[in-house]
């Protein structure tokens, strides 16, 4: 009886290894480990690095652990006298040696992670020859306001960006505290009201990317989402001049209005900034929204699920 | 204010929760009344100073927190299980992982802990009690009360919404107006300040009252990490008293420290909260590795392993954990630098925690393994634990966690080390030492399907969240699409399936009561090795009649040896016992009203309850009741009668 | 075990539980210590986030803080006068040193009341600004702590005027004085800290 349970508890644990494998093998298809620039490469190769040590330890730690669960229990029929040392209490040799291989896989660890982490705050290497593409992106409770200095527009809720150019986020919000993030794209980092985050990122692709805030910041937040569309340098000047050309200037009454709490039903798009009158990164510009709508969270929004509406499907 | 204001409405959960609420209440005071137990509760429990049963009383209040933060938890998970549900809305999900999160955390895993540490640490070194019984008295009204505050929250005046850390400027009084997050805040300050003076109450315990020769390398590990815990617990909880009330003084009193306006500072407190929040997270992990060291090594049949190396790990962990806090916002843009220095320290916590592992697998090694139940929970960590440190060390690589950071990938990974960490050395702890409490055993056969019923499910349920967390799927979110289907489903599944196995293992502790056989050994299980087995079961109101010179950590095993026992008449002197008094429950009770008045600012009140634990203070202070002593004779009685001997 | 008595040593640590009442508050004051360090290290943060609210160097007065730190100093030293006086097993002595620790703790707190009543009427408030919330969450904390520990002095002399000279009365005597010290200690850091780098900045 006891025995059965043995084996069967020695068969769980060494299916957990088995179960990550089959697991792992959908690797391709998983936001993070499907990266499309080379942000979001470099950590994937990381996280890559990473799991070979991980397994490795896994694979040591479960089987030592079947092995002595199986050999020493108390009802094992083929135990001999010298398999119990109840005063055996120590060995120095063994405690130095597992000492020692935690602290060569924590260096072995540590190196690819700092020299990642200096990478990522400057741009790509690859596109070194062209002035990053200056972007703000700006968290409002909830949705994303994204104003392109140089081009001299602004839009909510969606993103274009050029390919093989990095593109130089300003991160801020204009009140509570998001983080902006595009899986394939790479790591996130936090939006923050009077204060700038710089954040580098670069598509290599073309193609149609989900994004969205990670960080709760209240009731709208699992609607606080963006689509990112990566084109080729051509058509993203194309795109911003007819956006330039065709959409409504923004006024400073319509911004308000967008930074009132609540969802929006859809995108827009605008031909002039809110930089002309706010920046929500300085230290002047952190309590623009607060003081607007401050008293605008005193009613809940009640809101319900709707069908189609769940954040991990791309609306086009 | 309106009486609707007042109460929550709306919701089919919440009025439920009202009626339960009103039910339970109803039938404890019914039975109460009907049995004529009103004096013996008063008499017996609301005023005891005796640290067995105030251990007690934590232990089922935990358990109580543990069924309320589950029931959290299933909701949650009902909710995600399919797309497009709406069986909670945004608002409501909001609250519940809120309170799932701060309940488990602060009113289950602390408490469960402290209250193990309460029974058996005094047993475990030969201590008549602790060394303030009236304030350990306190400590656990304190945290009581401040948990019926946070759960008042459920119904009346609305539950906090901001998340288990509670971030600034999300939490402030502009962007969370009304009375939720102020049940939040003053519901951890109130039970903040019970666990600070059981910090300082233990440690003295254990620094000032240990049994003749029982010097620090000679205490058993679980004292050993509970007096670690307690080093972390003094130099960690002010800064939570100092967060919380900063807070508190912002929301209520309309000062600036982290608030938008007036240029606060919103960033201070994630600074401030994980300085505390990372230590605090080794506050209920070092306990639970002490508890795993004497289940294993006492159903190992074998000494542990290089008892001074898992001392010394003890101690570096404790360490490290106050300079990590960073790596819960590498993503603030603190800059390369800062990241670099913190995801080193990170991964440093690894080399002891890997060394413990070890010295584990190498006690297992040549021992005589008895699966027990709680043998069974404790083996069952130290794999379980292994993932969840290999994801915790991938996590602290800050390059990398930018991408994990705020996704399930976290969720799970917090999960695996708190569960296999906390939940099941509280299991373990409980089963092991419950002959202690309650003179009789948990049946083992249910307890095992307990145990089988939690593990599986606890496996199901989190280990497709790493995947989840890697394909995109932030934390918090509170709808899926069909995208991300199966493994979700998967996981609520796995979820209820531990939601089965509490069941189970609250199904076992009925049985057991009315089915058990009693008369037990003080060595209860037959492999006890440390002090709090010498004595007899039931353990006698002052723990032990005398005690011998202590030479090991194994000191039962060496008394054994020698055939000595916690009863020698030729040193039976008379024993020194503090009066119980109900003066901690009703300083308790008027803290949380004073409490109850500041969440819905009603100062006039507040003000009143302050006058009213001044008072009380006063009381105390001019109150010299010197206790009473148990003469030799009655110890004599006592012991005989729970040994079995007869006259010879 | 309380009840055990050890011969040679003071008074108040002369029983187990003594001693251990003594080792606890020795251990309350280091989360004490931790508990002030992160006012301070708030303040520290906060320091010039006035946000239009006066500057603190407009403000603060040497002449009133040198007073403050006089008196405070002084009670420390009639707090260990007092001490000693028991130690010489002079109840009278005792009560008077103690006293007039408690008048200067009263003096002190009427300096501070003082000074908060002027800082708010020079438009300084703890709404008016991050760097104000600081300031009087420090400095008002350790307020309350002297308040307290006023309260504290005066129940022990009324014990003292009953009961005498006890292990129980000598030890809630040494416990206060080291409460006091360690208020002592804090102002202290509080007058570098704050008073003297804030009119300097």
């Amino acid at each position: 009886m006891k025995g059965k349970k043995v084996s069967l508890q020695k068969k769980w644990f060494t299916l957990l290894p088995v179960l990550l494998a089959i697991l792992m093998t959908g690797c391709d298809k998983m936001a993070v480990l499907d990266p499309v620039g080379p942000a979001g490469e470099s950590q994937k190769n990381l996280i890559l690095y990473a799991v070979i040590f991980m397994l490795g330890i896994i694979v040591v730690v479960f089987t030592i652990f079947a092995i002595v669960v199986f050999k020493y229990r108390a009802n094992n029929p083929n135990r001999k006298p010298e398999d119990y040392r109840p005063d055996h209490h120590g060995n120095v040799k063994l405690e130095v040696v597992w000492f020692v291989i935690p602290v060569l896989i924590v260096t072995a660890l540590s190196i690819p992670t700092v020299t990642t982490l200096y990478d990522l705050e400057k741009p790509p290497e690859s596109s070194q020859e062209k002035e990053p593409l200056v972007v703000y992106a700006t968290a409002a409770d909830w949705k994303w306001i994204f104003t392109y200095p140089e081009q001299d527009i602004e839009t909510v809720n969606y993103l274009h960006i050029p390919t093989d150019r990095a593109i130089e986020f300003r991160l801020s919000s204009a009140d509570s505290m998001a983080s902006f993030w595009v899986p394939q794209l790479g790591g996130q980092k936090y939006n923050m009201a009077g204060m700038e985050n710089t954040l580098y990122l670069q598509a290599d692709e073309e193609g149609v990317f989900k994004g969205r805030n990670a960080n709760f910041t209240g009731e709208g937040f699992t609607g606080q989402t963006f689509n990112v569309t990566a084109q080729s340098e051509d058509e993203f000047d194309d795109w911003a001049a007819s956006v330039s050309e065709e959409a409504p200037e923004l006024t400073q009454d319509k911004y308000d209005e967008i930074l009132a709490p609540g969802l929006l039903d859809e995108t827009m798009s605008f031909s002039s900034t809110h930089l002309e009158w706010v920046d929500h990164g300085s230290n002047e510009g952190r309590d623009y929204s607060v003081e607007r709508h401050g008293d605008k969270y005193d009613e809940g929004l009640h809101l319900e699920n709707k069908p189609g509406w769940a954040p991990d499907e791309i609306q086009q | 204010m309106q009486l609707d204001e007042f109460f929550v409405t709306g919701e089919p959960l919440i009025y439920a929760g009202m009626v339960s609420i009103v039910l339970v209440s109803a039938t404890v005071i019914f039975l109460l009344t009907y049995f004529k137990r009103w004096k013996w509760l008063w008499q017996e429990w609301l005023t005891t100073v005796d640290h067995k049963k105030i251990g007690i009383m934590y232990i089922l209040s935990a358990l109580a927190m543990l069924f309320r933060g589950g029931v959290d938890a299933l909701m949650m998970r009902t909710q995600l299980a399919f797309p497009d549900m709406n069986f909670l809305n945004s608002q409501h999900y909001n609250e519940v992982f809120t309170t799932h999160g701060t309940i488990m955390i602060i009113f289950m895993a602390m408490p469960f802990l402290i209250g193990l540490m309460n029974i058996i640490v005094p047993l475990q070194i030969g201590a008549r009690d602790f060394a303030f019984p009236f304030l350990n008295a306190v400590s656990f009204w304190s945290f009581f009360f401040g948990a019926m505050l946070f759960n008042l929250s459920f119904v009346i005046g609305g539950a906090p919404d901001a998340g288990w850390t509670n971030y600034a400027p999300l939490a402030g009084s502009e962007l969370s107006p009304g009375p939720g997050i102020n049940f939040y805040l003053l519901g951890l300050q109130l039970s903040g300040i019970g666990t600070l003076a059981t910090g300082i109450n233990l440690m003295v315990t254990i620094l000032r009252m240990r049994a003749p020769g029982m010097t620090l390398m000679k205490m058993p590990i679980f004292t050993w990490s509970t007096l670690i815990t307690t080093f972390i617990i003094i130099f960690a909880f002010p800064i939570l008293t100092v967060a919380l009330a900063l807070m508190t003084i912002d929301r209520i009193f309309g000062s600036h420290f982290f608030t938008l306006t007036g240029e606060g500072l919103p960033m201070m407190w994630a600074n401030l909260f994980w300085m505390w929040g990372h230590p605090e997270v080794y506050i209920v992990i070092l306990p639970a590795f002490g508890i795993f060291s004497e289940v294993i090594a006492s159903f190992a049949q074998k000494q542990i392993f290089g008892y001074k190396a898992m001392v010394g790990a003890i101690v570096i962990i404790a360490g490290l954990s106050f300079v990590v806090w960073v790596h819960h916002f590498f993503t603030m843009g603190a800059g390369a630098f800062v990241n670099s220095v913190f995801s080193i320290t990170t991964m440093m916590i690894a080399i002891p925690t890997g060394v413990k592992i070890f010295n584990w697998l190498a006690t297992l090694y040549k021992s005589k393994i008895v699966f027990s139940a709680p043998m069974l929970w404790s083996l069952a960590f130290i794999p379980s634990f292994t993932i969840g440190g290999v994801t915790g060390v991938m996590l602290g690589m800050a390059a990398a966690d930018y991408q994990y950071h705020n996704t399930y990938f976290l969720v799970s990974h917090f999960h695996y080390v708190l569960i296999p960490g906390t939940v099941f050395a509280c299991f373990a702890g409980l089963i092991f030492w419950y002959p202690k409490m309650f003179g009789h055993k948990l049946n083992e056969r249910i307890g095992k399907w307990a145990f089988w019923l939690f593990l599986i499910g606890f496996h199901l349920c989190f280990f497709p969240q790493y995947f989840l967390g890697l394909d995109g799927m932030a934390r918090r979110i509170f709808t899926v699409g069909p995208e991300w289907f199966t493994l979700n489903f998967i996981s609520t599944m796995g979820a209820f399936l531990m939601g089965l196995g509490f069941i189970v293992f609250v199904h076992c502790v009925i049985y057991s009561f009315r089915f058990s056989p009693r008369n037990i050994e003080g060595d209860s299980w037959g492999y006890g090795r440390t002090l709090e087995w010498a004595t007899p079961t039931p353990i006698p109101k002052y723990n032990f009649a005398t005690l011998p010179e202590i030479e090991s950590h194994d000191a039962l095993i060496d008394m054994k040896e020698k055939g000595q026992t916690t009863f020698d008449r030729d040193k039976l002197e008379p024993i020194h016992m503090p009066s119980y008094t109900g003066q901690p429950f009703i300083m308790a009770a008027i803290m949380f009203f004073a409490s109850f008045a500041l969440v819905f600012e009603w100062i006039t009140l507040a003000v009143i309850g302050l006058v009213g634990i001044i008072v009380m203070m006063i009381i105390r202070s001019f109150d010299y009741d010197e206790g009473y002593h148990i003469e030799v004779d009655e110890i004599i009685e006592t012991e005989k009668k729970a040994r079995g001997m007869t006259d010879e | 075990m309380s009840e055990q008595k050890t011969d040679d040593v003071a008074l108040e640590y002369s029983t187990h539980q003594g001693q251990m009442n003594i080792v606890g508050f020795w251990i309350f004051l280091a989360a004490e210590i931790s508990l002030f360090s992160t006012l301070f290290a708030t303040y520290a943060v906060l320091f010039g986030r006035t946000a239009g609210a006066p500057e603190p160097a407009e403000l603060f007065e040497a002449g009133t803080v040198l007073i403050m730190t006089f008196i405070l100093l002084t009670s420390s030293f009639t707090c260990g006068l007092a001490i000693h006086n028991m130690r010489e097993g002079s109840l009278k002595g005792l009560m008077v040193w103690l006293g007039i620790t408690l008048l200067l703790g009263l003096g002190f707190l009427g300096f501070e009341i003082y000074e908060f009543v002027h800082y708010a009427h020079e438009g300084a408030t703890i709404g008016s600004s991050a760097f104000w919330s600081g300031f009087f969450t420090l400095t008002g904390t350790h307020g309350v702590h002297v308040t307290l520990g006023i309260g504290w002095m005066i129940a022990i002399l009324i014990q003292l005027k009953q009961r005498g000279l006890t292990a129980v009365t000598t030890r809630k005597v040494f416990i206060v004085g080291l409460y006091w010290h360690f208020l002592d200690v804090i102002w202290i850091f509080i007058f570098t800290s704050v008073y003297m780098i804030g009119m300097v900045v």
